[in-house]
Protein backbone atom coordinates (compact mmCIF):
# COMPACT_ATOMS: atom_id res chain seq x y z
CA UNK A 1 0.00 0.00 0.00
CA UNK A 2 0.89 3.79 -0.43
CA UNK A 3 2.74 5.12 2.44
CA UNK A 4 0.63 8.16 3.56
CA UNK A 5 2.19 11.14 4.65
CA UNK A 6 1.42 13.00 8.11
CA UNK A 7 -1.19 14.82 6.92
CA UNK A 8 -2.94 12.27 4.53
CA UNK A 9 -2.42 9.96 8.25
CA UNK A 10 -4.34 12.36 10.13
CA UNK A 11 -6.79 13.02 8.49
CA UNK A 12 -7.42 9.20 8.17
CA UNK A 13 -7.07 8.86 12.39
CA UNK A 14 -9.75 11.57 12.71
CA UNK A 15 -12.58 10.70 10.29
CA UNK A 16 -12.04 6.55 10.17
CA UNK A 17 -9.87 5.96 13.35
CA UNK A 18 -7.21 4.05 11.24
CA UNK A 19 -4.16 5.00 9.48
CA UNK A 20 -2.86 1.35 9.09
CA UNK A 21 -4.83 -0.97 7.01
CA UNK A 22 -7.55 -2.64 9.37
CA UNK A 23 -7.99 -6.09 9.77
CA UNK A 24 -10.46 -7.05 7.62
CA UNK A 25 -12.47 -5.32 5.01
CA UNK A 26 -11.12 -1.97 3.96
CA UNK A 27 -10.64 0.19 1.13
CA UNK A 28 -8.71 3.59 1.77
CA UNK A 29 -8.99 6.01 -0.91
CA UNK A 30 -6.75 9.21 -1.46
CA UNK A 31 -7.11 11.49 -3.80
CA UNK A 32 -9.53 9.58 -5.94
CA UNK A 33 -7.15 6.29 -6.21
CA UNK A 34 -7.71 3.13 -4.45
CA UNK A 35 -4.22 3.16 -2.50
CA UNK A 36 -5.08 -0.24 -0.73
CA UNK A 37 -8.23 -2.39 -0.74
CA UNK A 38 -8.51 -6.01 0.94
CA UNK A 39 -11.70 -8.40 1.00
CA UNK A 40 -12.44 -10.56 3.82
CA UNK A 41 -14.01 -13.56 3.77
CA UNK A 42 -17.51 -12.66 4.52
CA UNK A 43 -17.16 -8.96 3.07
CA UNK A 44 -16.61 -8.45 -0.58
CA UNK A 45 -15.13 -4.84 -1.38
CA UNK A 46 -14.92 -4.61 -5.46
CA UNK A 47 -14.44 -1.41 -7.22
CA UNK A 48 -16.80 -0.14 -10.05
CA UNK A 49 -16.99 2.90 -12.21
CA UNK A 50 -16.37 5.88 -9.44
CA UNK A 51 -16.48 3.79 -6.13
CA UNK A 52 -17.36 0.10 -4.84
CA UNK A 53 -19.77 -2.23 -4.74
CA UNK A 54 -19.56 -3.98 -1.01
CA UNK A 55 -21.28 -7.43 -0.47
CA UNK A 56 -21.35 -8.93 3.00
CA UNK A 57 -22.60 -12.51 2.97
CA UNK A 58 -26.06 -13.01 5.09
CA UNK A 59 -25.45 -14.32 8.91
CA UNK A 60 -22.06 -12.07 9.02
CA UNK A 61 -21.85 -11.20 12.44
CA UNK A 62 -19.54 -8.17 14.25
CA UNK A 63 -17.04 -7.81 11.22
CA UNK A 64 -16.31 -3.83 10.53
CA UNK A 65 -15.23 -2.41 7.14
CA UNK A 66 -13.70 0.55 6.92
CA UNK A 67 -13.55 2.94 3.68
CA UNK A 68 -12.32 6.37 4.32
CA UNK A 69 -11.31 8.91 1.69
CA UNK A 70 -8.93 11.52 2.06
CA UNK A 71 -8.04 15.08 -0.30
CA UNK A 72 -4.82 15.91 0.49
CA UNK A 73 -4.12 17.81 -3.01
CA UNK A 74 -6.09 21.23 -3.65
CA UNK A 75 -8.26 21.30 -6.17
CA UNK A 76 -9.46 17.73 -6.51
CA UNK A 77 -12.76 16.97 -7.41
CA UNK A 78 -14.55 13.85 -7.08
CA UNK A 79 -17.78 11.68 -6.95
CA UNK A 80 -17.51 8.32 -5.14
CA UNK A 81 -20.30 6.04 -6.09
CA UNK A 82 -20.66 3.34 -3.03
CA UNK A 83 -23.09 0.68 -3.16
CA UNK A 84 -23.45 -1.62 -0.34
CA UNK A 85 -25.87 -5.25 -0.32
CA UNK A 86 -26.14 -6.10 3.33
CA UNK A 87 -27.11 -10.34 3.30
CA UNK A 88 -29.96 -11.37 5.46
CA UNK A 89 -28.97 -11.77 9.45
CA UNK A 90 -25.54 -10.21 9.09
CA UNK A 91 -24.60 -7.25 11.90
CA UNK A 92 -21.93 -5.38 10.31
CA UNK A 93 -20.08 -2.04 10.85
CA UNK A 94 -19.46 0.39 8.10
CA UNK A 95 -16.70 3.13 8.98
CA UNK A 96 -16.90 5.69 6.34
CA UNK A 97 -15.36 9.25 6.59
CA UNK A 98 -13.92 12.10 4.76
CA UNK A 99 -11.05 14.75 5.39
CA UNK A 100 -9.46 17.03 3.17
CA UNK A 101 -6.44 18.92 3.87
CA UNK A 102 -6.44 22.26 1.18
CA UNK A 103 -3.20 24.02 1.49
CA UNK A 104 -3.42 25.50 -2.35
CA UNK A 105 -6.17 28.32 -4.18
CA UNK A 106 -8.64 25.82 -5.79
CA UNK A 107 -11.66 24.49 -4.00
CA UNK A 108 -11.08 20.40 -3.06
CA UNK A 109 -14.77 18.98 -3.78
CA UNK A 110 -16.38 15.20 -2.48
CA UNK A 111 -19.19 14.12 -3.44
CA UNK A 112 -20.04 10.42 -2.14
CA UNK A 113 -23.28 9.01 -3.03
CA UNK A 114 -23.61 5.87 -0.79
CA UNK A 115 -27.03 3.46 -1.03
CA UNK A 116 -27.30 0.95 1.54
CA UNK A 117 -29.39 -2.29 0.60
CA UNK A 118 -29.90 -4.19 3.55
CA UNK A 119 -31.53 -7.13 4.03
CA UNK A 120 -33.90 -8.82 6.29
CA UNK A 121 -33.43 -8.60 10.04
CA UNK A 122 -29.27 -7.62 9.13
CA UNK A 123 -28.25 -4.86 11.48
CA UNK A 124 -26.02 -2.06 10.10
CA UNK A 125 -24.01 0.60 12.19
CA UNK A 126 -23.01 3.19 9.42
CA UNK A 127 -20.36 5.80 10.90
CA UNK A 128 -19.33 8.31 8.91
CA UNK A 129 -17.20 11.55 9.79
CA UNK A 130 -16.28 14.84 8.02
CA UNK A 131 -13.56 17.00 8.95
CA UNK A 132 -11.61 19.69 6.76
CA UNK A 133 -8.74 21.56 7.67
CA UNK A 134 -5.77 23.78 5.96
CA UNK A 135 -5.34 27.31 5.10
CA UNK A 136 -6.28 26.90 1.45
CA UNK A 137 -9.84 27.67 -0.27
CA UNK A 138 -12.74 25.50 0.21
CA UNK A 139 -13.34 22.00 1.40
CA UNK A 140 -16.78 21.25 0.44
CA UNK A 141 -18.45 17.63 1.08
CA UNK A 142 -21.87 16.51 -0.03
CA UNK A 143 -22.81 13.27 0.76
CA UNK A 144 -25.63 11.36 -0.38
CA UNK A 145 -26.90 8.41 2.08
CA UNK A 146 -29.93 6.50 0.97
CA UNK A 147 -31.26 2.97 3.20
CA UNK A 148 -33.22 0.76 1.88
CA UNK A 149 -34.14 -1.45 5.10
CA UNK A 150 -35.78 -4.91 4.11
CA UNK A 151 -38.45 -6.52 7.08
CA UNK A 152 -36.79 -6.24 10.01
CA UNK A 153 -34.09 -4.82 9.34
CA UNK A 154 -31.95 -2.30 11.53
CA UNK A 155 -29.51 0.46 10.70
CA UNK A 156 -27.86 3.17 12.84
CA UNK A 157 -26.30 5.99 11.35
CA UNK A 158 -23.96 8.44 12.81
CA UNK A 159 -23.36 11.44 10.83
CA UNK A 160 -20.85 13.75 11.94
CA UNK A 161 -19.13 16.97 10.73
CA UNK A 162 -16.07 17.43 12.85
CA UNK A 163 -14.83 20.99 11.75
CA UNK A 164 -13.61 22.74 9.34
CA UNK A 165 -16.01 21.84 6.36
CA UNK A 166 -16.66 25.17 4.27
CA UNK A 167 -19.93 24.28 2.07
CA UNK A 168 -21.96 20.80 2.91
CA UNK A 169 -25.01 19.77 1.33
CA UNK A 170 -26.17 16.63 2.81
CA UNK A 171 -28.95 14.20 1.97
CA UNK A 172 -29.71 11.29 3.86
CA UNK A 173 -33.21 8.93 2.88
CA UNK A 174 -34.50 5.68 4.50
CA UNK A 175 -37.39 3.62 3.15
CA UNK A 176 -38.31 0.95 5.60
CA UNK A 177 -40.36 -2.32 5.10
CA UNK A 178 -42.11 -3.93 7.98
CA UNK A 179 -41.14 -4.06 11.39
CA UNK A 180 -37.80 -2.24 10.37
CA UNK A 181 -36.33 0.21 12.05
CA UNK A 182 -33.48 3.35 11.46
CA UNK A 183 -32.16 5.56 14.10
CA UNK A 184 -30.01 8.65 12.57
CA UNK A 185 -27.70 10.67 14.96
CA UNK A 186 -26.66 13.99 12.87
CA UNK A 187 -23.81 16.53 14.64
CA UNK A 188 -22.60 19.31 13.20
CA UNK A 189 -20.39 22.48 13.82
CA UNK A 190 -19.83 25.15 11.61
CA UNK A 191 -17.26 28.33 11.94
CA UNK A 192 -16.15 31.17 10.06
CA UNK A 193 -18.79 31.56 6.98
CA UNK A 194 -19.30 27.53 6.85
CA UNK A 195 -22.32 26.56 5.26
CA UNK A 196 -24.21 23.64 6.03
CA UNK A 197 -27.46 22.20 4.73
CA UNK A 198 -28.94 18.96 5.65
CA UNK A 199 -32.36 17.16 4.55
CA UNK A 200 -33.09 13.90 6.35
CA UNK A 201 -36.05 12.01 4.56
CA UNK A 202 -37.40 8.76 5.92
CA UNK A 203 -40.65 6.74 4.36
CA UNK A 204 -42.53 4.47 6.59
CA UNK A 205 -43.93 2.19 4.42
CA UNK A 206 -44.17 -0.75 6.57
CA UNK A 207 -45.82 -1.91 9.48
CA UNK A 208 -44.31 -1.28 12.74
CA UNK A 209 -41.36 0.70 11.22
CA UNK A 210 -40.29 3.22 13.58
CA UNK A 211 -38.19 6.65 13.06
CA UNK A 212 -35.58 7.97 15.38
CA UNK A 213 -34.08 10.90 14.29
CA UNK A 214 -31.72 13.24 16.64
CA UNK A 215 -29.96 16.62 14.57
CA UNK A 216 -27.79 18.50 17.22
CA UNK A 217 -25.62 21.05 15.72
CA UNK A 218 -23.51 24.39 16.55
CA UNK A 219 -23.35 27.03 14.60
CA UNK A 220 -20.47 29.83 15.32
CA UNK A 221 -18.97 33.21 13.87
CA UNK A 222 -20.89 33.78 11.12
CA UNK A 223 -21.93 30.24 9.46
CA UNK A 224 -25.25 29.55 8.44
CA UNK A 225 -27.35 25.96 9.06
CA UNK A 226 -30.45 24.69 7.54
CA UNK A 227 -32.14 21.49 8.17
CA UNK A 228 -35.44 20.21 6.95
CA UNK A 229 -36.34 16.54 8.59
CA UNK A 230 -39.41 14.79 6.79
CA UNK A 231 -41.22 11.95 8.01
CA UNK A 232 -43.73 9.72 5.99
CA UNK A 233 -45.92 7.65 8.21
CA UNK A 234 -47.42 5.05 5.52
CA UNK A 235 -48.11 2.46 7.73
CA UNK A 236 -48.85 1.30 11.70
CA UNK A 237 -45.38 3.07 12.38
CA UNK A 238 -43.72 5.81 14.80
CA UNK A 239 -41.49 8.26 14.10
CA UNK A 240 -39.71 11.48 15.97
CA UNK A 241 -37.13 13.50 14.69
CA UNK A 242 -35.30 16.13 17.20
CA UNK A 243 -33.16 19.24 15.48
CA UNK A 244 -31.06 20.68 18.57
CA UNK A 245 -29.42 23.53 17.61
CA UNK A 246 -26.28 25.93 19.74
CA UNK A 247 -25.77 29.30 18.16
CA UNK A 248 -23.05 31.31 19.25
CA UNK A 249 -21.49 34.86 18.09
CA UNK A 250 -23.39 35.03 15.11
CA UNK A 251 -24.59 31.98 13.58
CA UNK A 252 -27.97 31.40 12.48
CA UNK A 253 -29.72 28.42 11.81
CA UNK A 254 -32.86 27.68 9.72
CA UNK A 255 -34.68 24.30 10.95
CA UNK A 256 -37.74 22.80 8.52
CA UNK A 257 -39.60 20.00 9.90
CA UNK A 258 -41.81 18.00 8.25
CA UNK A 259 -44.28 15.42 9.13
CA UNK A 260 -46.87 13.95 6.77
CA UNK A 261 -48.76 11.01 8.31
CA UNK A 262 -51.09 9.27 5.50
CA UNK A 263 -52.00 6.45 7.68
CA UNK A 264 -54.23 6.70 10.69
CA UNK A 265 -52.02 4.49 12.65
CA UNK A 266 -49.21 6.57 12.14
CA UNK A 267 -47.46 8.64 15.36
CA UNK A 268 -45.08 10.64 14.18
CA UNK A 269 -43.53 13.66 16.53
CA UNK A 270 -40.35 16.45 15.91
CA UNK A 271 -39.43 18.74 18.25
CA UNK A 272 -36.45 21.73 17.77
CA UNK A 273 -34.89 24.20 20.20
CA UNK A 274 -32.49 26.60 18.74
CA UNK A 275 -30.87 29.33 20.90
CA UNK A 276 -27.92 30.31 22.77
CA UNK A 277 -26.43 28.50 25.60
CA UNK A 278 -28.66 29.49 28.51
CA UNK A 279 -27.16 31.77 31.14
CA UNK A 280 -28.22 29.58 33.65
CA UNK A 281 -26.26 26.62 32.35
CA UNK A 282 -23.17 28.89 32.21
CA UNK A 283 -23.96 29.91 35.79
CA UNK A 284 -24.61 26.56 36.56
CA UNK A 285 -20.65 25.23 35.63
CA UNK A 286 -19.50 28.44 37.15
CA UNK A 287 -20.74 27.60 40.32
CA UNK A 288 -18.69 24.65 39.94
CA UNK A 289 -15.59 25.72 39.41
CA UNK A 290 -15.25 26.55 35.91
CA UNK A 291 -14.49 29.74 34.07
CA UNK A 292 -17.21 30.95 31.34
CA UNK A 293 -14.90 29.67 28.31
CA UNK A 294 -14.37 26.38 30.11
CA UNK A 295 -18.48 26.41 30.66
CA UNK A 296 -19.39 26.88 26.89
CA UNK A 297 -16.53 24.27 25.97
CA UNK A 298 -18.16 21.75 28.34
CA UNK A 299 -21.66 22.23 27.05
CA UNK A 300 -20.79 22.44 22.97
CA UNK A 301 -18.48 18.99 23.59
CA UNK A 302 -21.26 17.59 25.64
CA UNK A 303 -23.70 18.79 23.29
CA UNK A 304 -22.19 17.64 20.18
CA UNK A 305 -20.68 14.14 22.17
CA UNK B 1 -16.18 32.49 57.96
CA UNK B 2 -18.92 35.06 56.11
CA UNK B 3 -19.36 38.46 56.44
CA UNK B 4 -22.45 40.23 54.73
CA UNK B 5 -21.64 44.01 55.62
CA UNK B 6 -24.36 46.50 55.08
CA UNK B 7 -25.38 44.75 51.62
CA UNK B 8 -28.31 46.82 49.47
CA UNK B 9 -29.80 45.26 46.22
CA UNK B 10 -32.31 47.03 44.02
CA UNK B 11 -33.55 46.65 40.47
CA UNK B 12 -35.57 48.97 37.84
CA UNK B 13 -35.22 52.24 36.39
CA UNK B 14 -34.23 54.66 38.72
CA UNK B 15 -37.54 56.67 38.81
CA UNK B 16 -39.43 53.27 40.31
CA UNK B 17 -36.35 51.77 42.05
CA UNK B 18 -37.23 48.61 43.96
CA UNK B 19 -35.07 47.32 47.00
CA UNK B 20 -35.10 43.44 47.37
CA UNK B 21 -32.26 43.97 50.13
CA UNK B 22 -31.43 46.77 52.64
CA UNK B 23 -28.59 47.73 54.10
CA UNK B 24 -28.42 44.17 55.61
CA UNK B 25 -25.23 42.48 57.47
CA UNK B 26 -24.67 39.38 59.50
CA UNK B 27 -21.74 36.84 60.00
CA UNK B 28 -21.80 32.99 59.33
CA UNK B 29 -19.15 30.95 61.49
CA UNK B 30 -17.30 27.80 60.66
CA UNK B 31 -19.58 24.68 61.01
CA UNK B 32 -22.52 26.84 61.22
CA UNK B 33 -25.88 25.58 59.56
CA UNK B 34 -28.07 28.56 59.02
CA UNK B 35 -31.17 29.04 57.82
CA UNK B 36 -32.90 31.90 56.42
CA UNK B 37 -36.49 32.06 56.11
CA UNK B 38 -39.20 34.16 54.94
CA UNK B 39 -42.01 35.42 53.26
CA UNK B 40 -42.00 35.60 49.53
CA UNK B 41 -40.26 38.47 48.17
CA UNK B 42 -38.54 39.02 51.44
CA UNK B 43 -35.27 38.64 49.86
CA UNK B 44 -33.86 35.17 50.45
CA UNK B 45 -32.84 34.07 47.65
CA UNK B 46 -31.52 37.19 46.49
CA UNK B 47 -29.56 37.19 49.41
CA UNK B 48 -27.84 33.24 48.06
CA UNK B 49 -27.57 34.63 45.00
CA UNK B 50 -25.40 37.84 45.90
CA UNK B 51 -23.44 35.41 47.88
CA UNK B 52 -22.33 33.10 45.20
CA UNK B 53 -21.98 36.15 42.95
CA UNK B 54 -24.82 35.05 40.71
CA UNK B 55 -26.37 38.97 40.95
CA UNK B 56 -24.00 41.99 41.91
CA UNK B 57 -24.98 43.99 45.05
CA UNK B 58 -25.90 47.66 44.73
CA UNK B 59 -24.29 48.11 47.64
CA UNK B 60 -22.20 46.40 50.47
CA UNK B 61 -19.29 44.17 50.92
CA UNK B 62 -19.46 40.51 51.13
CA UNK B 63 -15.97 39.38 53.04
CA UNK B 64 -15.14 35.34 52.76
CA UNK B 65 -12.23 33.80 54.98
CA UNK B 66 -11.24 37.81 55.46
CA UNK B 67 -10.97 38.55 51.81
CA UNK B 68 -13.70 40.72 50.11
CA UNK B 69 -15.07 39.09 47.34
CA UNK B 70 -17.49 41.52 46.91
CA UNK B 71 -16.30 42.19 42.82
CA UNK B 72 -15.60 38.52 42.05
CA UNK B 73 -17.38 36.50 39.71
CA UNK B 74 -18.94 33.27 40.35
CA UNK B 75 -15.57 31.22 39.28
CA UNK B 76 -13.41 32.99 41.64
CA UNK B 77 -15.87 32.65 44.16
CA UNK B 78 -16.80 28.86 44.20
CA UNK B 79 -12.96 28.43 43.47
CA UNK B 80 -12.32 30.07 46.95
CA UNK B 81 -14.84 27.42 48.40
CA UNK B 82 -18.16 28.49 48.23
CA UNK B 83 -20.82 26.05 46.46
CA UNK B 84 -24.34 26.31 45.66
CA UNK B 85 -27.41 24.63 45.04
CA UNK B 86 -30.02 26.54 42.43
CA UNK B 87 -33.62 26.47 43.40
CA UNK B 88 -34.22 25.53 39.41
CA UNK B 89 -31.30 23.53 37.99
CA UNK B 90 -30.80 23.86 34.75
CA UNK B 91 -31.03 20.69 32.15
CA UNK B 92 -28.06 19.86 29.69
CA UNK B 93 -28.36 18.07 26.84
CA UNK B 94 -25.26 15.35 26.51
CA UNK B 95 -24.05 16.02 29.85
CA UNK B 96 -24.54 13.03 32.20
CA UNK B 97 -24.71 12.79 35.95
CA UNK B 98 -21.60 11.64 36.38
CA UNK B 99 -19.78 14.17 34.15
CA UNK B 100 -21.66 17.46 36.20
CA UNK B 101 -20.31 15.24 39.32
CA UNK B 102 -16.71 15.15 37.72
CA UNK B 103 -16.92 18.93 36.75
CA UNK B 104 -18.46 19.55 40.59
CA UNK B 105 -15.48 17.25 42.50
CA UNK B 106 -12.90 18.06 40.09
CA UNK B 107 -9.64 20.82 41.09
CA UNK B 108 -10.73 20.86 44.78
CA UNK B 109 -8.51 19.86 47.29
CA UNK B 110 -11.29 17.45 49.56
CA UNK B 111 -12.65 16.20 45.47
CA UNK B 112 -14.16 12.57 45.59
CA UNK B 113 -11.59 10.35 43.84
CA UNK B 114 -12.17 9.69 40.22
CA UNK B 115 -13.66 6.24 40.72
CA UNK B 116 -17.37 4.37 39.82
CA UNK B 117 -17.48 3.55 43.71
CA UNK B 118 -17.29 7.54 44.88
CA UNK B 119 -20.16 8.54 42.36
CA UNK B 120 -21.95 5.80 43.03
CA UNK B 121 -21.98 6.45 46.57
CA UNK B 122 -22.60 10.44 46.12
CA UNK B 123 -25.43 9.07 44.07
CA UNK B 124 -26.89 6.97 46.43
CA UNK B 125 -26.56 9.92 49.19
CA UNK B 126 -29.65 11.65 47.38
CA UNK B 127 -31.66 8.26 47.00
CA UNK B 128 -30.47 7.82 43.35
CA UNK B 129 -29.01 4.80 41.80
CA UNK B 130 -25.81 4.09 40.11
CA UNK B 131 -27.76 4.13 36.61
CA UNK B 132 -28.89 7.33 37.16
CA UNK B 133 -24.86 8.52 36.35
CA UNK B 134 -24.82 7.36 32.77
CA UNK B 135 -28.05 9.54 32.36
CA UNK B 136 -28.03 12.96 30.79
CA UNK B 137 -29.14 15.90 32.93
CA UNK B 138 -32.00 16.58 30.39
CA UNK B 139 -35.81 16.87 30.67
CA UNK B 140 -35.93 13.27 30.46
CA UNK B 141 -35.41 13.64 34.12
CA UNK B 142 -38.19 14.52 36.45
CA UNK B 143 -38.43 17.50 38.63
CA UNK B 144 -37.88 16.00 41.89
CA UNK B 145 -34.45 13.55 40.32
CA UNK B 146 -33.13 16.97 38.96
CA UNK B 147 -33.32 18.30 42.07
CA UNK B 148 -31.37 15.39 43.75
CA UNK B 149 -28.90 15.71 41.19
CA UNK B 150 -28.38 19.65 41.98
CA UNK B 151 -28.02 19.02 45.62
CA UNK B 152 -25.51 15.83 44.79
CA UNK B 153 -23.33 18.13 42.71
CA UNK B 154 -23.08 20.88 45.46
CA UNK B 155 -22.17 18.13 47.99
CA UNK B 156 -19.67 16.88 45.79
CA UNK B 157 -17.84 20.27 45.75
CA UNK B 158 -16.64 19.81 49.48
CA UNK B 159 -17.01 23.31 49.92
CA UNK B 160 -16.21 25.49 53.06
CA UNK B 161 -19.46 26.99 52.76
CA UNK B 162 -22.13 25.61 50.53
CA UNK B 163 -25.42 27.45 50.01
CA UNK B 164 -28.62 25.89 49.18
CA UNK B 165 -31.55 27.92 47.56
CA UNK B 166 -34.89 25.92 48.56
CA UNK B 167 -33.58 22.75 48.43
CA UNK B 168 -37.09 21.23 49.22
CA UNK B 169 -38.99 22.85 46.20
CA UNK B 170 -40.38 20.57 43.52
CA UNK B 171 -39.52 17.07 45.55
CA UNK B 172 -41.72 14.52 46.58
CA UNK B 173 -42.44 13.45 50.18
CA UNK B 174 -39.59 11.10 50.49
CA UNK B 175 -37.69 12.96 48.82
CA UNK B 176 -37.97 15.65 51.45
CA UNK B 177 -37.36 13.57 54.36
CA UNK B 178 -34.18 12.20 53.01
CA UNK B 179 -32.90 15.93 52.60
CA UNK B 180 -33.43 16.27 56.02
CA UNK B 181 -31.00 13.16 56.78
CA UNK B 182 -28.37 14.34 53.94
CA UNK B 183 -28.18 18.21 55.53
CA UNK B 184 -27.55 16.11 59.29
CA UNK B 185 -25.19 13.90 57.28
CA UNK B 186 -23.16 16.90 55.53
CA UNK B 187 -22.84 18.28 59.06
CA UNK B 188 -21.93 15.08 61.34
CA UNK B 189 -19.24 14.19 58.35
CA UNK B 190 -17.30 18.20 58.24
CA UNK B 191 -18.31 20.05 61.05
CA UNK B 192 -15.90 23.03 60.25
CA UNK B 193 -17.73 23.33 56.97
CA UNK B 194 -20.95 25.81 56.95
CA UNK B 195 -24.74 25.44 55.57
CA UNK B 196 -27.24 28.02 54.59
CA UNK B 197 -30.02 26.99 53.64
CA UNK B 198 -32.93 28.92 51.83
CA UNK B 199 -35.82 27.13 53.14
CA UNK B 200 -39.90 27.43 54.18
CA UNK B 201 -39.64 23.78 55.56
CA UNK B 202 -40.35 23.82 59.91
CA UNK B 203 -38.05 20.36 59.74
CA UNK B 204 -35.45 21.75 58.26
CA UNK B 205 -35.42 25.09 59.83
CA UNK B 206 -35.34 22.68 63.25
CA UNK B 207 -31.97 21.06 62.70
CA UNK B 208 -30.41 25.08 61.82
CA UNK B 209 -27.98 26.16 64.55
CA UNK B 210 -29.65 29.64 63.41
CA UNK B 211 -32.57 30.61 62.07
CA UNK B 212 -32.36 34.31 60.49
CA UNK B 213 -35.91 35.96 59.07
CA UNK B 214 -36.29 38.01 56.66
CA UNK B 215 -38.94 40.77 55.87
CA UNK B 216 -38.36 43.44 53.16
CA UNK B 217 -34.93 43.14 52.51
CA UNK B 218 -33.77 43.15 56.16
CA UNK B 219 -33.09 40.87 59.22
CA UNK B 220 -36.36 40.87 61.31
CA UNK B 221 -35.39 38.09 63.38
CA UNK B 222 -33.22 35.44 64.33
CA UNK B 223 -31.44 33.06 66.65
CA UNK B 224 -31.86 29.65 67.85
CA UNK B 225 -34.73 27.58 66.37
CA UNK B 226 -36.20 26.84 70.23
CA UNK B 227 -36.38 30.69 70.70
CA UNK B 228 -37.01 32.35 66.98
CA UNK B 229 -39.71 29.54 65.71
CA UNK B 230 -42.65 30.22 68.47
CA UNK B 231 -42.23 34.19 67.80
CA UNK B 232 -42.41 33.01 63.53
CA UNK B 233 -45.66 31.46 64.51
CA UNK B 234 -46.98 34.14 66.44
CA UNK B 235 -46.14 36.57 64.17
CA UNK B 236 -47.30 33.92 61.06
CA UNK B 237 -43.80 34.98 59.52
Amino acid sequence: MKTLDQIEKELMQTVAGVHEPPAGAYNFRVNGESIGRQSSDNINVEPQENGLIITVKANTQDEVVHIPVVISKTGHKETVINDFYIGDNADITIVAGCGIYNCGPKNSIHDGIHTFHIGKNAKVRYIEKHYGAGPGAGKILNPVSKFYLEKGAYAEAELEQIRGVDSTDRITEAELADDAKILIREKMLTQGKQYAKSHIETILNGKNTVADIVSRSVATDESRQEFTLHIEGNNLCRGHSECDAILQDHGTVLATPSLDAKHVDAQLIHEAAIGKIASEQLNKLMTLGLTSQQAESQIINGFLK
Amino acid sequence: MLQVKNLSFSVGPARKRSTILNNLSLNIKPGEFVVITGPNGSGKSTLAKLIMGLEKATDGQIIFNKQNITDKDITERARLGIAFAFQQPPHFKGVTVKDLLQISATGHETFLEDNETDYKKLIETVGLDESYLEREVNNTLSGGELKRIEIASAIARQAQLTVFDEPEAGIDIWSFEKLVQIFKKFRDKAPERALIVISHQQRLIKQADRIIVLRDGQIALQGHPDDVLPQLQEANL
